[in-house]
């Protein structure tokens, strides 16, 4: 093997532990966004979307700006609710905008 | 570069894409072939994550659901049955969806051993399964042993628990419409902790709510081993009092020890025996047998230790346990609720590890319970707990969670609906 073959070997290498690295990444933080989402579905169903005649709205395809103000406003409590100004309070920004993120995404 | 190596690193990179495109671009990594994960007990938390898995592994991974009953009834709501506002086929959901639409293997059996050096487990009708990781949700077992006379009165079906909703739901339902008129209803409640706080108190108010309507003057006896009521207690003990007086009456600080079901009385720690119509005695409460049996209930024999972050026994590589029996951080509730917030971080957990991926540093878990005290009002409480990575626990956001301001009719819509979508989220 000459030296340009081993280069180039070692070249790959690099860039295919540098690409698969990156790529798990990538996949953890969209497991963990999806994951964390999922914490809505108890009571705004599986991926966002409500069973029928739920008085629960569906979540699924809200808009992102849209569902980060309306989750800040709870937060803030000039959006009164039942019970979502109580959950709103023990989440993030972040969080909020993870999970407005993970459903704007998420098609209806 | 030469041609000849030019050929090469083309093929590299070919090999390359296969690869990524094995690696998948949705949110799983890499997962070896035939991979299985054995889910144990089809409750809130099993069956939740049975389903969660197959999802979050975009159907990668083999997920076997071992379940002895043929469908799941909901504990939640259970008292609404008892009250006559809801039947059970209201609360009754089958299992078909987790097998036609997320592909689950739904098992209608019992495990009846784990070898947890093999990783193989044994089901009541002598097969066995291997898996490479368990997710235990084995419940509670009920302590009948505790209480000097109840196994022999819980067998004869003379004094019922009805904390496993099912047939005894039914059953406690017929007693309490076959009592006299004058009649009373006692309610025994353990020591915390135990499955569902506020249960027996909701189903104290919808016993009364009944005995108001039908046989006003009949009473309705709780019988409380706790210093006072465990959750919800401003609210509950206000609608009592505004709605219930001289119906219910609430007595703390009472340890039932002995049963005589033929008597149909209690005895007590210290205090005087009480006599009642109908008996309803909940004992204390440990981890599913299974998970007792295989030595996982670690703290105290009665709580199974988990590592919070994957749910991963503190005793047992590979063997994650959700729901009820595990020991529980600090202001965590056993609840449905909880044990289905569980299953989403066990899940996400397991498909990362079996991925090859990072575990989810910060997961965190949120519950939402709701009691009726009428068949038309309903009262919450509601919490968030978030994972401490320091402290290697959950803990519940300063500020945040926290109960209804008063009873009311809207929280009974978002409560049903709550069961709606939980049931749908669980098995749809």
């Amino acid at each position: 093997m000459n030296s340009c073959n081993q280069f180039s070997l070692i070249a790959f290498a690099l860039l295919f532990f540098g690409l698969s690295t990156g790529h798990a990444q990538q996949n953890a933080a969209a497991l963990h966004q999806r994951a964390n989402a999922a914490m809505c579905s108890n009571c705004h169903g599986t991926e966002g979307k409500t069973v029928d005649g739920s008085a629960v709205p569906s979540i699924n395809g809200m808009p992102k700006d849209y569902m980060v103000l309306q989750m800040k406003a709870f937060k803030d409590g000039t959006r009164p609710a039942t019970v979502m100004h109580q959950l709103t309070k023990g989440l993030t920004d972040a969080q909020i905008e993870s999970i407005a993120i993970y459903y704007a995404n998420n098609k209806r | 570069m030469k041609r000849r190596n030019f050929v090469q690193a083309s093929m590299a990179l070919g090999s390359m894409a296969s690869l990524a495109s094995l690696v998948g671009c949705a949110t799983t990594g890499r997962i070896p072939e035939k991979t299985r994960v054995l889910v144990v007990g089809g409750g809130y938390g099993g069956a939740a994550a049975a389903k969660y898995v197959r999802m979050l592994s975009n159907y990668q991974i083999d997920v076997v659901l071992i379940e002895p009953e043929s469908a799941f009834v909901s504990c939640p709501m259970s008292n609404l049955v008892i009250g006559g506002s809801k039947t059970i086929s209201d609360i009754t959901t089958p299992y078909d969806n987790l097998a036609s639409k997320h592909g689950v293997n739904v098992v209608r059996d019992y495990v009846s051993n784990i070898d947890a050096n093999k990783k193989i487990a044994t089901l009541a009708s002598g097969s066995s399964i291997r898996y490479d990781k368990m997710i235990l949700s084995p419940g509670i077992e009920l302590m009948f042993n505790t209480v000097e006379g109840l196994k022999q009165a819980s067998d004869s079906g003379q004094v019922l628990q009805a904390w496993k909703a099912g047939q005894e739901t039914t059953n406690l339902r017929k007693q309490l419409v076959d009592m006299p008129d004058g009649g009373v209803f006692a309610i025994t409640i353990p020591e915390a902790p135990y499955r569902c706080p506020p249960g027996p108190y909701e189903r104290a108010s919808q016993v009364a709510n009944y005995l108001k309507q039908n046989k006003p003057k009949s009473k309705v006896l709780i019988l409380d081993a706790n210093q006072d009521v465990t959750s919800k207690g401003p609210l509950f003990k206000k609608f009592w009092a505004d709605n219930y007086k001289g119906i219910l009456e609430y007595i703390p600080q009472h340890k039932v020890t002995a049963v005589d079901a033929k008597s149909k009385t209690l005895k007590f720690e210290v205090q005087n025996d009480v006599k009642a119509n109908v008996l309803n005695v909940i004992p204390a409460m440990r981890a599913g047998s299974i998970a007792v049996q295989t030595g996982l209930a670690n703290a105290n024999n009665r709580w199974c230790g988990v590592n919070y972050q994957t749910f991963e026994s503190t005793q047992s590589k590979d063997i994650h346990i959700i729901g009820d029996s595990i020991l529980a951080a600090p202001a965590m509730p056993k609840s449905g609720h909880m044990a289905n917030s569980h299953a989403k971080v066990v899940a996400a957990a397991i498909v990362a590890q079996l991925s090859d991926l990072a575990i989810n540093p910060e997961p965190y878990l949120m519950n939402t319970c709701y009691s009726f005290v009428n068949d038309k009002y309903v009262v919450h409480v509601a919490s968030v707990h978030q994972y401490d990575s320091k402290d290697k626990t959950y803990k519940t956001v300063p500020g945040s969670g926290g109960l209804s301001a008063a009873p009311s009719e809207l929280e009974a819509i978002y409560a049903w609906n709550w069961a709606q979508n939980i049931w749908n989220d669980t098995l749809g």
